[in-house]
């Protein structure tokens, strides 16, 4: 009964953040520094497609940089959101996202090197992204999985995996200090706007290729979801009902290491997102979830995106922040208090 | 586990609390001959004074010792090696004592929160210090090593009570794993105001991303001396702490059991902590690690006596600075590594042979 009555409120939240993922969509398409009304959105819309007439301004600006930009803001919130809310289920540690323990550093430092050393840009940049989130990621399991096998399991295994990403982030850290010291003031400048996670430079080619990367990944994580719902019960659990426990874990995470690394390849790592969306969602909806970490991850990207470019401009006399400021000085408090409270729970 | 009787001893009296001196596989003949850890620290000491010659005499001018020496007892100002000698004599000090200064704080930092993983990098303390320089840049307009050192310790000092705070809440204490992550949010959060600046003034971004990667080279003696009597001060205190820190890894209970006020001692530990890693910083920028992997290293020498391990880790965290600047002077040439980032590198692969051995995740 009282299962029953959780699995609607699940259903009902569930159905209320995907309305607020499309209202803020829109919201950030049509309103900001530049409004579009929305029969002329529509029209717009219908006419690129159908190559008719275009309204001068307004045109490109909603075809070339608004639409884009929430397009991929929505795609890597889901991403972004999946990927923490994968790693926080299977480690059974709510610390546990890809942000916290150091894959995104890796994308970091490849996309500094190849900014910085090779005078990469674009597409380049997020393919060395893509290959240095899979390689510290690769790294990071390799160090923790000796650990494992010792016969430390669930809790003292994650805790391992987070502070082996630690120790390797820091190093990275340094890494990047280094390259920046390197560059030009202006490329300097422009590693750091990618750095911090940014939308800034969003485009149709980058959208398309995050689009077929979550085509794939989506179903993946639906295939997934079901092993993954056994192996909560506990590795011992999970055996004894017939999951290759080690097969099933590596695959998970491969797909959510992936998942992290195609959304920082196409805007950086906006920090906190996938650390973020996994407990808000638990906390909203009553129960871990997939789907509504996914949603409240995208909430988060456009909503700060928004916050980013419209609202600091005005503060900061025009200067458009990357989105992972925002969400970065919003999710470490965030963080601080979930470190408190556990901490309480455990006193 | 443990090899030596004494550790296993303190691991039974204080389950549960992750003992410091369990980590060092302490040579028990260390205790029947006291004269070995002297002898020990006397060859530590020779080591630094010859790396502190060879800091003198390598770079982009590679000089023999016996110039160096020359340049020390019979300076002639109108040779050119000498001049360069003497140019290189600033940067050696600094490297000392800021070398010293992360050593000694690390020791005491792992001791007070008898936590193997405790270290002015990870804790968050050189964020809340490059945020303090930051803001210095852009709203006073600062643009000297000299001027940015009050600001980093200001910051320095309010990061590192705030991280220990936080992770500290709740009964079982700063375990590994709180303190990484209070280190790690802090961290997180004040980049990210700090790129709010930087973002928005290229200038600033210019300034700081050359302190940023701490180093020891460049500073003239304004930097030295500003910070001198804050770091000889944490120096002092630290030092004393020898039985304290003993006395606190036996645990709480057994501590307060032994007549130790641990609140007291713990503060006053934690005064001389923020004295030196705020002076250290200030001096040198952010350098990770040292502060870490040194107080590891040296108990292998020494056992867990903490009466013992601060000295050692006083005269060889300088020698891991100084050796890790003088390699990077050569590793790029014509150019220069600045020691913050050889330190890391050197530094991160122990941190993670640390971790996988099992000390760090041990809740």
């Amino acid at each position: 009964m009282t299962g029953q009555r959780r699995g609607r409120i699940l259903l009902n939240r569930t159905a209320f953040l995907a309305t607020g993922v499309v209202i803020l969509f829109f919201v950030s398409v049509l309103l900001g520094s530049y409004t579009v009304t929305i029969p002329d959105f529509f029209t717009i819309v219908y006419n690129h497609l159908t190559g008719g007439p275009r309204i001068p301004g307004a045109s490109f600006i909603v075809m070339e940089n608004k639409l884009p930009r929430a397009v991929i803001g929505t795609m890597i919130g889901l991403a972004f959101g999946l990927a923490g809310a994968l790693f926080q289920t299977m480690l059974r540690n709510p610390l546990a996202s890809p942000d916290i323990i150091g894959i995104s550093y890796g994308a970091s430092a490849a996309a500094v090197v190849a900014i910085v050393i090779f005078g990469a840009s674009g597409a380049v940049v997020s393919g060395a992204a893509l290959v240095g989130a899979l390689a510290v990621a690769g790294l990071i399991y390799a160090i923790s999985s000796g650990g494992i096998r010792g016969g430390g399991r669930g809790n003292a295994a994650g805790n391992r995996l987070v502070l082996a990403g630690v120790g390797i982030a820091a190093a990275l850290h340094a890494v990047v200090n280094f390259l920046m010291t390197r560059a030009d003031i202006r490329t300097a400048a422009d590693a750091l706007v990618w750095l911090n996670g940014s939308l800034n430079s969003a485009n149709w080619d980058r959208a398309g290729i995050l689009f077929l990367a979550l085509a794939v990944l989506l179903p993946a994580v639906g295939v997934i979801a079901g092993p993954l719902r056994i192996l909560e019960l506990g590795d011992d659990t999970a055996a004894g009902l017939g999951i290759r426990v080690n097969a099933a874990r590596l695959a998970l995470v491969i797909i959510a290491v992936t998942l992290a690394a195609v959304a920082t390849a196409a805007a950086g790592p906006v920090s906190f997102v996938a650390f973020l969306a996994g407990p808000i969602a638990r906390r909203f909806t009553g129960k871990a979830s997939l789907p509504a970490s996914a949603l409240v991850g995208a909430v988060i990207v456009l909503a700060a995106d928004f916050l980013a470019a419209n609202l600091a401009p005005l503060v900061l006399d025009g200067t458009v922040l990357p989105v992972g400021v925002i969400t970065g000085a919003l999710g470490a408090p965030f963080l601080l208090w979930l470190l408190v409270t556990n901490n309480r729970k455990d006193a | 586990m443990t090899q030596s009787s004494t550790t296993a001893a303190r691991q039974a009296a204080s389950p549960g609390t992750s003992v410091p001196g369990t980590a060092a596989r302490a040579p028990g003949n260390a205790r029947a001959f006291p004269g070995k850890r002297a002898a020990w620290l006397l060859a530590a000491v020779v080591v630094l004074a010859v790396l502190a010659g060879a800091s003198l005499g390598v770079g982009a001018r590679g000089l023999p010792l016996g110039t160096v020496w020359d340049a020390l007892t019979l300076f002639d100002p109108a040779n050119g090696d000498h001049a360069v000698v003497h140019a290189r004599i600033p940067r050696t000090v600094l490297g000392l004592l800021a070398g010293g200064a992360l050593g000694l704080a690390g020791a005491a930092m792992q001791g007070v929160a008898r936590n193997p993983l405790a270290d002015p990098g990870i804790m968050g303390v050189n964020a809340g210090a490059a945020l303090a320089v930051v803001t210095g840049i852009y709203v006073f307009g600062v643009g000297s090593l000299s001027g940015y050192i009050w600001f980093a310790f200001i910051g320095a000092a309010v990061a590192a009570v705030v991280v220990y705070c936080i992770a500290s809440l709740g009964r079982d204490g700063a375990t590994p794993v709180k303190l990484a992550l209070a280190g790690a949010a802090l961290n997180a959060g004040l980049y990210s105001l700090m790129s709010v600046i930087l973002v928005s003034s290229q200038d600033t971004l210019d300034k700081f991303r050359f302190w940023q990667v701490g180093g020891i080279a460049g500073r003239d003696w304004s930097v030295v001396l500003a910070g001198l009597p804050f770091l000889a001060a944490g120096a002092v205190i630290v030092l004393l702490t020898g039985r304290i820190l003993n006395s606190l890894a036996l645990g709480d209970d057994i501590a307060r059991g032994l007549g130790q006020r641990v609140g007291l001692a713990r503060g006053i530990t934690a005064l001389g902590i923020v004295l030196l890693c705020g002076s250290a910083t200030a001096m040198a920028g952010p350098i990770a690690f040292v502060g870490l992997v040194i107080p590891h290293a040296v108990r292998f020498l020494t056992g867990p006596d903490y009466r013992w391990i601060l000295p050692f880790s006083l005269v060889l965290a300088p020698v891991l600075l100084l050796g890790a600047d003088i390699v990077g002077r050569v590793v790029l040439l014509p150019g220069e590594v600045p020691a913050g980032i050889m330190t890391a590198l050197i530094g991160a692969p122990v941190f993670v042979w640390l971790v996988r051995r099992g000390k760090g995740a041990g809740l």
